[in-house]
């Protein structure tokens, strides 16, 4: 029997590695793959409070968000893909300019 | 006390996947890290008794959408990530201590004063795919239909925004 105490310190340790990998990781496939994990993380979270309170909603919930970080990652990987076309990088910090 | 263990091996697992995902450099090393933390946490769901989010992560995030990673990788060919610049002082110095000293505190709070910490049922599988199905085709299922259609246009956004100008 787990505490659910556990599983949010361990969904809260995942998210945080999500924001420091957003913040510091400067290839834009890795940047996304970061939100990606914080999606994950709170996904976490949900089933943990579904099984604590014995709704299933939380997993309901869950089965949503899935199914929009699969469209956001579908389009997200278009955009990449679209801004390697125009600056032939993937180096965020050369992608600053609205316009080329 | 073989739920604590189990628990303790996957989250050791996702953890460790999280923080390799940092320290990688090559884009492909990070994207296989996630996948590790990915299939953890389909086991973490089982212990949770959701068995359909469990085989559900496992199928849509393990497999298609990492595999979209993959290949977006593969396609663009990326290298070794370049690093640009030192990052700035002040968040070396503030920032790390100060990050450590809000997760204990978070970690603290969620042990120790936490109302609801009672033991989760682990193991008990209530939530097949069965009584999913029934939550989410009942009370869920106007959002349910909304996601089609937000998928449709996802897929179109997709086609647009990476097909070549000619």
């Amino acid at each position: 029997m787990v505490p659910l105490s556990y599983y949010l310190v361990l969904s809260a340790v995942l998210f945080a590695c999500g924001v420091a990998g957003f913040l510091i990781k400067r290839n834009i496939i890795t940047i996304f793959m970061s939100i990606e994990l914080m999606l994950n993380a709170v996904n976490l979270s949900f089933v943990a409070f579904a099984a604590q309170w014995k709704l299933l909603d939380g997993q309901v919930f869950v089965f949503f968000v899935m199914v929009v970080a699969a469209a956001e990652s579908a389009v997200g990987l278009a955009i990449i893909i679209a801004v390697f076309r125009t600056r032939q990088t993937l180096n965020v910090d050369r992608v600053n300019l609205l316009k080329l | 006390m073989v739920h604590y263990l189990l628990f303790f091996i996957f989250a050791a697992l996702a953890v460790a996947g999280a923080i390799n995902l940092l320290a990688q450099k090559h884009p492909i090393a990070s994207a296989l890290s996630l996948i590790v933390v990915m299939g953890s946490l389909a086991g973490e769901y089982m212990l949770l008794g959701a068995e359909f989010v469990a085989v559900i992560q496992v199928i849509v995030y393990a497999g298609a959408i990492m595999v979209l990673f993959v290949f977006v990788i593969m396609l663009l060919n990326a290298g070794v990530e370049e690093r640009s610049g030192r990052g700035s002082r002040v968040a070396v110095i503030f920032g790390f201590p100060a990050m450590l000293a809000l997760g204990i505190l978070l970690a603290w709070a969620l042990i120790e004063r936490n109302p609801a910490n009672a033991p989760v049922g682990v193991g008990a599988m209530y939530g097949p795919a069965r009584s999913i199905a029934q939550q989410l085709f009942r009370p869920y299922l106007l959002p349910f239909e909304i996601t089609s259609v937000l998928i449709l246009i996802a897929i179109m956004g997709a086609v647009v925004l990476a097909r070549r100008e000619d």
